[in-house]
């Protein structure tokens, strides 16, 4: 099969399919999943536990391959890690608890053998009001300010994609809100692509550009929701009726599998 | 792709976060001691040393106990401010902490090594086990008399360093390779996507992970490798004599004070390697706990 880039397309999945062996037999995670992702766009991957949410964030980033099907980042294959173009965030914040807030930014510097680039992470430590605890040392921060770094360390390596992996996940519903603000603040006019899973309706649709709900087991594509909300973004628009309705209508997406459209109609 | 020993291609799973397995030996206790923080109970501590000591020191003198039998706290801390002090005691502890120094240094470093190494493969860790069992359980100060007359022929204080590196090494050995076994899938998984070889996750992610483990084999080890080192001196001392060969020397003698003094010198040679290696615990590994 050939891939293309052409308009603007950013990743391209084709076919995913990946099925895990584990001591049980073979555990069926994505079943032949497709998917077009735009340059520039945020694309909310939704859907329960277990449908193989993070399996797909781990094949887009190259760090498990697919058992069938394919994947491309800017026209080329995607056959491993590509941390030119690719910055992660992990459920949780991932830092490493010996290392104080600046040497965890400048981890990724470290392992890609650069110099960090100091005026970069300054911006990026003022914007996410992380001024003033670059020596603090992970378990001295909360949850939010832990994620905020680790959203700092993704962002200072100005990465063309960024996969995040359910990253607020863990925070309450304050912080995630805050933090849901801050980061479509950060992006806005960045360019960057952004593929973040999540299981939270509400934060899908008022990130997203298009939320892209799957089925569990095995993870397959039920339906993809184009977001018509305009930017900026603001709580209030999460109270509106149309964004209720829409959160409805996602739920029972999730809960039949998609099949509730068919008989609608 | 990713590395095999790595990221394993199973299903990514974060529930059990860093494992904290500390396997059959659990020494971590000994990392984790309260120490007293308030003037009160620093206060108290010496208050209680006092009692003991002038305590001990009254009722040997209203028992008119001998000296032989058992010596004055006062006798001991005579015995050991004397003029000859570097010919009775000094030299003496020069040569014991050589043989305990050179003796962890080896036996540590190739601890150290192996953990690494036989962490990363499970065939081999589990063919290595018993044997490390055998020599962890083997008081190695047996050993000394055989290495001296049989295998080195050498007055030397090398037979005892090798049976120091021999009782410490594979205690940094079991406490080092636990913490190797630690698996922290989420921070490989960063460091891969980074790019980081496998050297670099070594060195970046699994070693750091693993140094409080590794610090508490360190503690462990040389408690074992100071009683290796004036226990074999007791057996079977070099030409340089040690402080076990004075305990013996003195014992002889029925120079009880002297002894005591001895004994001093090795509990407070004992109390400061503990120290050392509690601090370096608290300044390198703090982050756990």
């Amino acid at each position: 099969m050939v891939l293309t880039s052409s308009n603007g397309t950013k990743i391209a999945v084709r076919g995913a399919t990946k099925i895990y062996e584990t001591k049980t037999g073979g555990v069926h995670a994505l079943e032949d999943f497709s998917l077009d992702v735009r340059e520039g766009e945020l694309v909310c991957i939704l859907g329960p536990s277990g449908c193989g949410k993070t399996t797909l964030l781990w094949a887009l980033s190259g760090l498990h391959a697919l058992t069938r099907g394919e994947i491309s980042l800017s026209g080329q294959p995607v056959n491993g890690p590509r941390p030119a173009e690719i910055g992660m965030i992990f459920q949780e914040a991932n830092l490493l608890p010996w290392r104080n807030l600046r040497q965890n930014i400048e981890f990724p510097f470290e392992i890609k053998k650069q110099p960090a680039d100091a005026a970069g992470i300054e911006h990026l430590v003022q914007a996410t009001g992380l001024a003033g605890f670059e020596g603090s040392f992970p378990r001295e921060l909360s949850g939010g300010m832990q994620q905020r770094a680790s959203i700092v360390r993704a962002l200072a390596q100005k990465p063309e994609v960024l996969l995040m992996d359910e990253p607020f996940g863990a925070l309450d519903a304050f912080t995630r809100d805050e933090m849901n603000l801050l980061l479509l603040q950060l992006w806005s006019g960045s360019g960057q692509t952004i593929v973040f899973v999540t299981h939270n309706i509400s934060e899908a649709i008022f990130l997203a550009d298009r939320v892209v709900v799957m089925t569990p087991r095995p993870g397959r594509l039920a339906r993809i929701y184009d977001i018509a909300l305009p930017r900026p973004r603001t709580i209030e628009m999460t109270f509106e009726p149309d964004f209720i309705e829409l959160i409805q209508d996602i739920k029972r997406t999730v809960e039949t599998g998609g099949h509730h459209v068919v008989e609608v109609e | 792709m990713a590395d095999a020993t790595e990221l394993r291609d199973e299903i990514p799973s974060f529930e059990e976060q860093p494992q904290h397995e500390h396997g059959a030996l659990d020494w971590s206790a000994l990392t984790s001691i309260r120490t007293a923080k308030s003037a009160l109970e620093i206060g108290t501590i010496v208050l209680v040393a006092a009692v003991v000591f002038f305590g001990l020191e009254g009722i040997l003198r209203v028992t008119h106990t001998a000296e032989f039998v058992f010596p004055r706290p006062t006798s001991v801390v005579k015995a050991l401010f004397v003029h000859d002090f570097w010919l009775l005691y000094g030299h003496h502890l020069w040569v014991t902490l050589q043989e305990f120094l050179i003796g962890l240094a080896i036996g540590s470093t190739l601890g150290l090594i192996l953990a690494a190494v036989i962490t990363q493969k499970p065939f081999v860790e589990k063919i290595v086990a018993p044997y490390i069992i055998v020599l962890v359980t083997t008081p190695m100060l047996a050993l000394v008399p055989f290495l001296r007359i049989g295998v080195m022929k050498s007055f030397s204080i090398w037979p005892i360093v090798v049976a120091v590196s021999l009782a410490s090494g594979p205690m940094v050995l079991i406490n080092a390779a636990t913490g190797f076994r630690r698996t922290d899938l989420a921070k490989i998984a960063l460091a891969r996507s980074y790019g980081a070889t496998t050297f670099q996750i070594f060195r970046k992610i699994r070693f750091p992970l693993a140094l409080p483990m590794i610090i508490v084999g360190y503690m462990v080890g040389s408690i074992f490798g100071l009683l290796t080192a004036v226990g074999g001196e007791m057996v079977s001392a070099s030409d340089q004599g040690g402080l076990g060969h004075q305990l013996i020397f003195f014992s002889s003698l029925i120079r009880m004070a002297n002894v005591g003094a001895v004994i001093l010198i090795i509990a407070l040679l004992g109390v400061s390697i503990y120290v050392t290696f509690f601090l370096i615990g608290k300044r390198w590994a703090s982050w756990e706990s």
